[in-house]
């Protein structure tokens, strides 16, 4: 069955994606938009944060917030507790702000967006017209209409470009927009909210952040309500020697349901690039929120040369009694990977899931995983981590199921798998568990193993060709993740899994 | 890069109460020592490796006050026929010692290797502890290596007719030993080495073991009694091709106890096991720190540690397989379990796994819980009371740990040990 699907997506690909391909190497996104820009001076200072802040047309407690978490940040140091090594980063060497010179004047709705950035959202495949779904997805078309809805915020570089279907979230009470236009429409709620869950100083990274971000999304689902369609943000890195810093805060309040998805790409150059995120998630009484990321930076070639620097905190407080936060990803770019969406488990009965898959090929470097803090008493946590590296990869596991004291009666159950292909790669698993009290249980696996010959074997004995075979059994590898993740995801992650695995073999 | 003042400050502090023994052929070894261990400073809570273990009463100038345990017990291994090697407080007392011959092994005082310039032993000491500095720092060995004031050599080519016992006797509430010893097995030779007492009030011990190919060496060790001793120890373990290493170690009870396994793996086809049972109440720490590398093509290892714990004991394990670039084929398994036998007691785990060869099978687990309830349940509604079933599935749980000795004579007296243990706490 999973043969066919395989041969299936193959077939569904267009000529245009296979010269793509072709043309990007493996990476299929890494052409660039030709777009005026316009950017603030180079490197970072109070006055750049003040910049920034003035371009938002951001209220004077906001500038404040930004510019007290710069003092802190140039008090930090750079982790380096990490298993990655890259050159070191000149942090004054950066733009911190970018925005295409067609957003100068915000666009009052998407029809007024320069047709540039629209055409580069469809050529990514995602529509920014409520009437398209979203493009390039297998058997999208056959769901019907109603399920196939997902609301779009468009971040290019700095700005988001807009938001799709706000009329209809509106109706339903949702505030779905981008994090500059909530700081001016809603601050009462950004106020009460940013910060809290990785607050200014967490670490180097959310606190530059915090000084710098630019744009990002805003989520706010008002109690018992059941978000009407799954929401999105595409992020999409364009200008060169840009670095990405975009702020995401979800809040379901009490009985609410989100499901939220991202994606990012990025255009292929021999400069590293900086990505520093934070997304913070808020989850009260009975709320539940899933988020799944699939992470396609531009990974650098197989030289290694290239490729974004990806370091993000993404966090969930699930405050609330019985509150519930899933985390899936699928982390196929980037050239390095620094990156922990953890769980803070407050309220009783909560749960926190994490799913991943890890690909690393060539020179990519991938350190990732999740924390689980059980606070709340019968808290239960599962975590699902699948790590692949080829070529000369390095793909380290690193993290923390803690269960304090008053945690009674917690569970977690952690499964950590790494695939290796090939004899020049790494993969490593750096689990800490800490369990303060005995009613509750902490169970943790994890394997190392190459791809199996037999079931190789078995796939080249009816025909399939040894990348295909690979791709099949690494897939399989990956079930557990995959099928955590929503349909439109799943199916485009597994392409992914194929085309990042190209060239690993032979 | 210089060195935090507080630590510095520490290390000096702590050096300024050591006096080198006269060194002989160790000198330069010693000198070394001493001159890496002001580079790299001692241990602090802040160190990673020692997140979970708080070093400070190990590095203060004066060794902590420990009361004496006075017990009518017999102690380990006692009714062994055995080579007995005895120290008291660290001071290796002659006359209670057996006389240092034993066929197939020969036997000196680290005192005697001292006075003469040319020992086989000079060609290990320090250098597996030096080796076992990175990527890790453990400066306790470092210290050890410079100040030892006593230990043996041991030199093993052929298979001795019985195990060699150190016994580390205690007799003063304040006393500091640094104790280090060094084995060498020779190809196709066998030895058992067994090791038990609780030493000294502060006891800090280090072990250099160089396993030749086809060698064998067991290691069974029962670490003493005393609720308030600290002990930090060392083994430092090279394997040959086709060599065997296998270590067993039991804790009951002891204030602090950190226990490293520095293993390396440096020819085909070697075999290493480390197991450890170690049951705690109250005021205890026990600390399981094992680093083993693979760099070799088809070689085993295993760990398997399992801890019991109550009345706010607390529990570490730090372990690591570290499989280097062509290690092919290695089989890599680790275990680390706790049964929390109450609300107070925790188990703090680190296990870890750094590969980079693709044909291998490495897995660990980890688990930490209560008693099961359903097992429980089950002997109970057979007539068994509480407390006996308790205890037989704490035992069970031990067990484990107490099959991977090969023995069977010795893993009876373990066994024998943690009912006593268990009869005492119930």
């Amino acid at each position: 069955m999973a043969a066919l699907d395989q041969t299936q997506v193959k077939e569904g690909v267009d000529q245009e994606t296979v010269d793509a391909v072709r043309e990007a190497g493996t990476y299929k996104y890494g052409w660039e938009t030709d777009i005026e820009m316009e950017y603030a001076p180079k490197g970072v200072n109070p006055d750049i944060v003040r910049l920034i802040s003035e371009k938002n047309e951001e209220p004077e407690w906001m500038t404040e917030w930004r510019l007290a978490a710069f003092e802190r940040w140039t008090k930090k140091e750079e982790p380096t507790w990490a298993m990655v090594h890259y050159p070191p980063i000149d942090f004054q060497d950066q733009y911190y702000y970018a925005r295409p010179k067609s957003m100068e004047e915000k666009p009052k709705s998407l029809d007024e967006v320069d047709p540039k950035l629209l055409a580069t959202y469809e050529k990514l495949g995602i529509p920014l017209k409520e009437q398209m779904i979203l493009a390039g997805v297998e058997g999208a078309e056959n769901m019907p209409a109603e399920g196939r809805k997902v609301a779009v915020d468009a971040v290019f570089d700095s700005v988001s470009v807009g938001t799709t279907f706000q009329a209809e979230l509106k109706e339903a009470g949702v505030i779905f927009c981008s994090i500059s236009e909530a700081i001016k429409e809603h601050p009462e709620l950004v106020k009460k909210y940013l910060g809290t869950v990785v607050p200014v100083s967490d670490n180097f990274y959310a606190t530059l952040n915090s000084a710098v971000f630019s744009d990002g999304s805003f989520v706010y689902i008002p109690p018992g309500v059941r978000c009407p369609m799954e929401l999105s943000t595409y992020f999409r890195i364009n200008a060169e020697n840009t670095g990405q810093f975009e702020r995401t805060l979800i809040i379901a309040d009490k009985g609410s349901y989100v499901s939220y998805l991202e994606g990012c790409t990025a255009p292929q150059r021999d400069t590293a690039q900086l990505h520093a995120a934070v997304v913070e998630i808020i989850v009260e009484e009975d709320a539940e929120v899933k988020y799944s990321t699939v992470q396609n930076w531009y990974p650098g070639d197989e030289n290694g040369k290239g490729g974004i620097y990806n370091f993000v905190t993404k966090r969930a407080d699930c405050r609330g009694d019985r509150s519930k936060v899933m985390w899936t990803q699928v982390e196929t770019g980037s050239a390095v990977t620094w990156k922990y969406p953890s769980c803070i488990l407050r309220g009783n009965e909560s749960q926190g899931e994490f799913y991943s898959i890890a690909i690393a090929n060539n020179y990519q470097q991938a350190d990732t995983g999740t924390k689980m803090v059980h606070l709340g008493k019968n808290t239960k946590s599962r975590i699902v981590s699948k790590g692949i590296s080829a070529g000369k990869a390095q793909n380290t596991y690193r993290g923390l199921v803690s269960m304090h004291p008053k945690a009674k009666d917690s569970r977690n159950y952690t499964q950590c798998d790494s695939l290796l292909i090939g004899d020049k790669c790494g993969a490593h698993t750096v689990p800490y568990i800490e369990v303060r009290n005995n009613s509750s249980r902490v169970e943790h696996e994890a394997t190392t193993s190459k791809v199996d010959d037999d079931q190789l074997f078995y796939c080249r004995q009816r025909g399939m060709d040894e990348e295909e075979a690979v791709a099949l059994v690494v897939n399989g590898f990956c079930k557990d993740v995959l099928q955590a993740l929503p349909m439109e995801f799943a199916m485009e992650a597994q392409q992914l899994v194929a085309i990042s695995l190209e060239g690993s073999v032979g | 890069m210089a060195l935090p003042q507080a630590k510095q400050t520490a290390t000096e502090d702590r050096l300024a109460v050591l006096t080198m023994p006269d060194a002989g052929c160790t000198r330069k070894a010693r000198e070394a020592a001493l001159s890496r261990l002001r580079e790299m400073g001692l241990p602090s809570r802040r160190d990673e490796y020692w997140k979970y273990t708080r070093p400070d009463t190990l590095t203060t100038a004066q060794a902590p006050h420990a009361a004496l345990f006075v017990s009518d017990e017999q102690m380990m291994f006692h009714e062994f026929d055995r080579l007995k090697i005895v120290f008291i407080d660290g001071v290796f007392s002659p006359e209670e010692s057996d006389e240092l011959s034993l066929e197939g092994v020969s036997i000196d005082r680290l005192e005697d290797i001292c006075c003469k310039d040319i020992h086989w032993a000079k060609e290990l000491y320090g250098v597996l502890e030096e080796a076992g500095q990175t990527p890790v720092q453990r400066p306790l060995a470092t210290l050890n290596t410079a100040f030892a004031t006593d230990g043996v050599a041991i030199h093993v080519k052929g298979k001795p007719s019985k195990p060699i016992s150190l016994i580390y006797r205690h007799a003063s509430e304040t006393s500091d030993a640094i104790l280090h010893h060094v084995i060498r097995v020779e190809s196709g030779a066998e030895v058992t080495i067994l090791e038990n007492g609780p030493a000294a009030s502060r006891f800090n011990k280090c072990m250099e073991i160089d396993i030749a190919d086809g060698g064998k060496l067991h290691h069974i060790r029962a670490q003493g009694r005393d609720h308030q001793r600290r002990a930090a120890t060392h083994m430092f373990t090279r394997l040959g091709r086709e060599s065997v290493y296998k270590s067993f170690t039991l804790t009951v009870n002891g204030v602090l106890t950190r226990n490293e396994q520095v293993i390396e793996l440096t020819g085909d086809d070697a075999i290493a096991h480390v197991a450890g049972a170690c049951v705690g109440d109250g005021d205890f720490h026990h600390d399981d720190t094992v680093f083993v590398t693979h760099d070799a093509v088809n070689c085993e290892s295993r760990q398997v540690f399992k801890k019991v714990l109550r009345n706010g004991a607390t529990g570490v394990f730090q372990g690591k397989i570290l499989v280097k670039e062509g290690a092919q084929k290695t089989d890599g398994y680790q275990i680390s379990q706790s049964l929390l036998l109450d609300e107070d007691s925790q188990f703090l785990a680190k296990p870890e796994l750094e590969i980079y060869a693709d044909d291998v099978a490495c897995s660990h687990g980890s688990t930490s819980g209560a008693i099961d309830e359903t097992a429980l349940f089950y002997l109970r509604s057979r007539g068994v009371p509480v407390k006996e079933a308790t205890n037989m599935l704490t035992l069970a749980f031990l067990a484990e740990a107490v099959v991977e000795i090969e023995d069977s004579e010795v893993a009876e007296k373990i066994v024998n040990r943690l009912e006593d243990w268990l009869a005492r706490r119930s």
